[in-house]
């Protein structure tokens, strides 16, 4: 239990000026923050509801043809929104392989990225953890840490990123459009989340009191709509966070990869670009060694942080494997199980 | 008096006896609207919320608390501690009947487990109360945890399970190994998991005097009773309990638990009805779980494939302070044939709270590692696994010799294996895909489940107005008690079952046993059918024994009831209804009483068991090891099935929970602290509906005129047997990776 003050700002320049009170914290859907503050994690003194601000809510389409998603947008209504998805359709897939339907109809755009890591350390408030309580030692190091990450960890923190949403815009070059104090400014999502460094305690290039208003997604991106998959892999068929998942997009001119989109969640503290697979695709020809060799530069920096050392190998397979599927094309319609490695449900009878 | 089910609805009777009809749930309408009423959902007037506070260390001491802060909240009205909870009559560990297990409830300092109760606060409202709990802000004075099975002092424990001995022998097990032409020896890890009950335990609990009136979910109303007699020095009959609907209880609920206790002894401490209900993670520890296992399993067989010595071997972990020891090894005593068996256990006590009974106690786990390791030895025989089975199917009881009460076993095979397409699966493994290059496999195994029976007891009532009554303290867990046993009530009393009320779930009705060792329908059904046979004779005697009646003369034998009426068996022309009867002998209304309980001379003589046959096929992705069971077929010869609809939703349900334990449950330990890690429904994985394939349960017809009357064998746990090995089974066909640490994950096929 955690007294606090509610406060409800009814435009983003209330919200921004409320926001950077100390103690405040954003509330939109509160699927995430909610439950930190239930279990004594996340202890704000006071609850800026951006829930309701008018404005945030709308998928735009953009002059020059990108789209601008609102920050209150909701998970299942961008991922069902016939033209984003067929321009996109590997953040349909992405939001739509995430949580449940229940939490997908009420989680926003700006709460997904902002949702804190799944480490139990984390959550366990008897244990100490460097991202709740900076210098207290991570006990996830020496703990049950087979989830954890395997690329840009530090030894202060060896958490990853859970988001599912984050990975293919990390892909697609994604831009965050945030509102402060001092005005509006723009971050790339690749630059939004920090690795944890000796800071795992800061998580984004947020200021306090920084809202994101909006998330941008170019032409450009739109133009991999023909070759794009998310695959995750995970331990159960649905309502699981990633083990590894993938996000790969292509784009195929007379044989060959033009230009390719490579993005890893579940195995660092931030959805993990991997820029040189990218450049080693570009003018290759889609196929296994292709696809092998560009698995095994994104890996290349790995190592375990634990007892996780499977996880850099099925990273390697899960890429492959997701560049194979986006090389053979987008589906028609997005497959029964969004991201799963089965794509449809068995039948006793056929 | 006691509530029957508020707006109770029944399905239109239908023609004949109710038994074996597929009858909805007539407790369905009130569930899906809300109406159904749980424990929690009462609030007496006056009411005050309690909340419990928990110990985050797994041994030591408590040796701060900050009562003042958490009484400084505005709304706290007490907070109880080990410095004033009330004593109670009985000490709480003492260990009155070995299904009493030791209480912990602040009657000292010592803290025992990760989550142990270690302080109640008590409000006027639940947030008051949540945040005084946070505010005690405890500090321990902590010693090392013992939380994994490497970390104890071995010992053989006197006893296993519900009282079997631990270590069994019969024949030679090491000649029979000796001899043998093929051997397998395996070990089989199978972690803690934890009952998760929809509905965490919950008390609300209210003081007249040294009376008390309890809602509280029981699988146990009479010993629930009794053990609440003795721990607060009052008599059982002063204490009611209300517990029409339990939202699962697969063990925990069967004795009254540490925090349901501290509620009720909240209640007396300040005069006034308590709520206290458990939080999802509170509800790791206090409340039972299954303890993990490691069993090791060695098995001989000739050339011809029958075995030649089976040993059944299992070491597992109860609490630093009670004794509960999961029988996993029993799943070996009585399913194959072979000249030796032994069955044997050791334990080592670790810093937990206290394991009990989780839905098929010792079977689930048992059956796995053995079905398992039969596919082993199938494998190493190059026999069919099916085939394998049949070779070493046991005609007898192996251990005893004793013959079965019924055994429709190679029926269930024959139906389940046609059923699901068997024939022609191929011997060796890895040999199957599917057209988008899955790997396919399939795997069975041999479910079981004895058919035990306890002491229940039934009171019938038929009234003047030719209705019936039925009242025994039966237990809806979810499986269907209300409408099961309302069904067996009207057949035996001859009356459609919208004519019958029927009252159960109180602990002021007759005791009707526990709902548990998948016994329930045997005993409180039995206790039930006694009772209106009791009452039907009676009528029969007023009827037969007057002149003026219709069947004057026919003699007891000679009426049967059907529709409210008795009618003459040699002369259907002449009956008389009910109504008549009674009238006329100027009766207001007649009772009967019936008892159940197995008859000795049966029970001594015949081995009962309910028998299945369950069939998987999973399919694994070959890279990236994300396995999916896609078909589930299984076949029980379960004895008399009263209602086929709830009997298939109650194997279903075993089929998923064994689904569960092959790929997905498992509570995460840290070995330093032994605070189980994943301690919600986030993260502790069951299989969600996207896991669950397409199932059938098929019934297999089987009669048994020895376990009861009735021919009621149990159906409530014996799916989960064979189909957790069958899975695990298919995994290893599909894959040629042969796991033996569950659940089964995709990081095991990766190779
Ligand atoms: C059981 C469960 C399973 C889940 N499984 C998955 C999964 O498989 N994959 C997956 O990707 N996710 C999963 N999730 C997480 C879910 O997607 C997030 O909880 C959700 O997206 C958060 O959105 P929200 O609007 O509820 O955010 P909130 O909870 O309201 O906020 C989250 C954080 O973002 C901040 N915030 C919110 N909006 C803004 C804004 N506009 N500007 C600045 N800060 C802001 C808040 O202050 C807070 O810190 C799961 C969640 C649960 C509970
Ligand atoms: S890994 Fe990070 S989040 Fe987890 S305990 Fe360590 S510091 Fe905390």
């Amino acid at each position: 239990m955690n007294r606090f003050d509610y406060v409800r700002p009814s435009s983003v320049s209330e919200a921004v000026a409320a926001g950077a009170e100390p103690g405040s914290a954003f509330l939109a859907a509160g699927t995430n923050l909610l439950d930190l503050m239930k279990g004594g994690i996340a202890r704000p003194t006071r609850l800026v509801d951006v829930g309701r601000i008018p404005g945030l809510d709308a998928i735009e389409t953009l002059p020059d043809g990108g789209v601008r998603i609102g920050a209150l947008v909701r998970n299942a209504d961008l991922a069902y929104h016939q033209e984003f998805a067929r321009r996109f359709p590997m953040v349909a897939e992405a939001l739509l392989s995430g949580a449940s339907a229940q939490l997908r109809n009420a989680a926003t755009t700006g709460g997904n990225l902002l949702q804190r890591t799944r480490c139990p350390y984390f959550y366990d408030t008897a244990s100490a953890c460097n991202k709740r309580e900076p210098g207290a030692g991570c006990d996830a190091l020496a703990g049950e840490n087979r989830q954890h990450a395997v690329l840009g960890w530090s030894e202060a923190c060896i958490a990853t990123n859970p988001s599912d949403f984050a990975v293919p815009l990390a892909a697609l070059d994604a831009v965050v459009e945030i509102e402060g104090r001092g005005g509006r400014r723009e971050v790339p999502l690749t630059d939004f989340h920090r690795l944890p460094g000796d800071t795992p305690q800061i998580e984004t290039v947020l200021a306090p009191g920084e809202l994101i208003v909006a998330v941008r997604l170019s032409a450009d991106a739109a133009a991999f709509a023909g070759h794009a998959r998310y695959l995750k892999v995970r331990e159960r068929t649905s309502y699981a966070f990633a083990v590894v998942s993938a996000a790969a997009a292509l784009r195929i001119a007379d044989g060959r990869i033009e230009a390719a989109r490579l993005a890893l969640g579940g195995v660092a503290l931030k959805p993990w670009r991997a820029r040189e697979a990218e450049a080693a695709l570009a003018g290759a020809s889609p196929g296994f060694e292709s696809f092998q060799e560009a698995a095994a530069l994104a890996l290349a920096e790995a190592r375990p942080s634990g007892d996780n050392a499977y996880k850099i190998e099925l990273a390697r397979r899960v890429i492959a494997r997701a560049l194979t599927l986006a090389a053979a094309g987008t589906p028609e319609r997005l497959p029964a199980l969004p991201g799963s490695p089965f794509a449809s449900g068995g039948s006793l009878h056929d | 008096m006691t509530d029957p089910m508020p707006g109770l609805t029944g399905p239109r009777a239908r023609h004949g006896s109710t038994l074996g009809q597929p009858l909805t749930r007539r407790d369905g309408v009130l569930k899906v609207t809300g109406a159904a009423r749980y424990a929690a959902d009462n609030h007496p007037p006056g009411m005050l919320y309690a909340v419990l506070a928990v110990s985050r260390v797994a041994r030591g001491r408590v040796t701060f608390l900050d009562v003042e802060a958490a009484r400084a909240v505005p709304g706290v009205v007490e907070v109880m501690t080990h410095a004033n909870a009330p004593r109670l009559a009985t000490d709480p560990d003492e260990k009155t009947n070995p299904f009493a297990f030791r209480l912990n409830v602040l009657q000292s300092d010592r803290v025992r487990f990760p989550n142990q109760p270690i302080a109640v606060v008590i409000a006027e409202t639940l947030e008051a109360a949540t945040e005084g709990a946070e505010r005690l802000a405890p500090r321990f004075d902590e010693e090392p945890a013992r939380a994994a099975l490497d970390d104890g002092e071995v010992f053989t424990p006197a006893v296993v399970g519900a009282g079997s001995p631990a270590d069994v022998a019969h024949g030679e097990v090491e000649a029979g190994l000796g001899a043998a032409s093929h051997r397998v020896e395996a070990t089989y890890d199978t972690p803690a998991q934890y009952h998760n009950t929809m509905e965490t335990h919950a008390v609300v609990a209210a003081w007249d005097g040294n009376r008390l009136s309890l809602d509280l979910p029981s699988q146990a109303l009479a010993m629930t009773q009794m053990r609440l007699g003795q721990l607060l020095g009052i008599m059982p009959g002063d204490i009611h309990i209300r517990s029409p609907f339990l939202g699962g209880g697969f063990g925990s609920k069967a004795g009254v638990s540490g925090p349901q206790l501290l509620g009720i002894m909240a209640a007396r401490l300040l005069g006034r009805p308590v709520k206290l209900v458990l939080s999802r993670e509170q509800a790791f520890g206090p409340v039972g779980h299954r303890a993990p296992t490691r069993q090791t399993l060695r098995l001989g067989a000739d050339g011809e494939g029958r075995l030649t010595a089976l040993h059944h071997h299992t070491r597992t972990a109860t609490s630093s302070f009670d004794d509960f020891y999961e029988a996993a090894s029993g799943a070996s005593h009585s399913l194959y044939a072979s000249p030796a068996i032994r069955t044997s256990h050791d334990a080592v006590r670790l810093d937990t709270g206290t394991p009990t009974f989780m839905r098929a106690p010792g079977e689930a786990p048992g059956s796995l590692a053995l079905e398992c390791a039969m596919d082993e030895m199938a494998e190493a025989c190059g026999m069919d696994p099916l085939a394998f089975r049949l070779a070493n199917y046991a005609e007898v009881e192996p251990m005893t010799g004793r013959p079965f009460s019924s055994k429709a076993l190679r029926e269930c095979y024959e139906q389940g294996a046609a059923r699901f397409g068997w024939a022609g699966r191929p011997l060796a493994p890895r040999q199957m895909r599917d057209e988008a290059g899955l790997l396919v496999g399939w795997g069975m195994g041999t479910a079981t489940f004895p058919a035990l029976m306890f002491q229940g007891q039934a009171r019938a009532v038929i009234r003047a107005d030719g209705t019936g009554l039925m009242e025994t303290g039966a237990h809806d867990m979810g499986q269907g008690a209300w409408t099961a046993l309302a069904q067996v009530a009207a057949d035996g009393l001859g009356l459609p079952i919208d004519a019958v009320e029927f009252r159960a779930g109180s602990s002021d009705l007759p005791d009707a046993g526990i709902a548990g060792g998948s016994a329930h329908m045997a005993t409180a059904g039995m206790a039930v059918h006694e009772a209106a046979a009791a009452a039907i004779a009676r009528l029969a005697d007023l009827a037969t024994g007057d002149e003026r009646s219709p069947l004057f003369g026919a003699g007891n034998a000679g009426v049967v009831a059907r529709d409210g009426r008795l009618v003459r068996r040699d002369d259907e022309s002449r009956h008389e209804s009910y109504a008549d009867i009674l009238a006329r002998a100027g009766v207001a209304e007649i009772e009967g009483r019936g008892r159940a309980a197995r008859d000795p001379a049966a029970g001594a003589d015949y081995a009962m068991h309910a028998h299945g046959a369950v069939f998987a096929e999973v399919k694994v992705d070959p890279e990236l090891g994300q396995i999916r069971a896609t078909r589930l077929v299984g076949a029980f010869a379960v004895g008399r099935v009263i209602n086929p609809r709830l009997v298939q939703s109650q194997l279903y349900g075993g089929m998923i929970w064994g689904l569960s334990f092959a790929l997905h449950e498992k509570a995460v330990v840290d070995r330093r602290s032994g605070r189980v890690m994943n301690a919600n429904l986030g993260e502790y994985h069951v299989p969600v509906n996207a896991d669950v394939p397409p199932m059938e349960a098929i019934l297999v017809e089987e009669h048994d005129p020895y376990v009861n009357a009735l021919g009621i064998k149990g159906v409530g746990e014996i799916g989960i047997t064979g189909s957790a090995g069958a899975i695990a089974n298919a995994v290893r066909h599909a894959t040629g990776t042969r796991v033996r640490s569950f659940p089964i994950g995709l990081a095991d096929l990766l190779a």
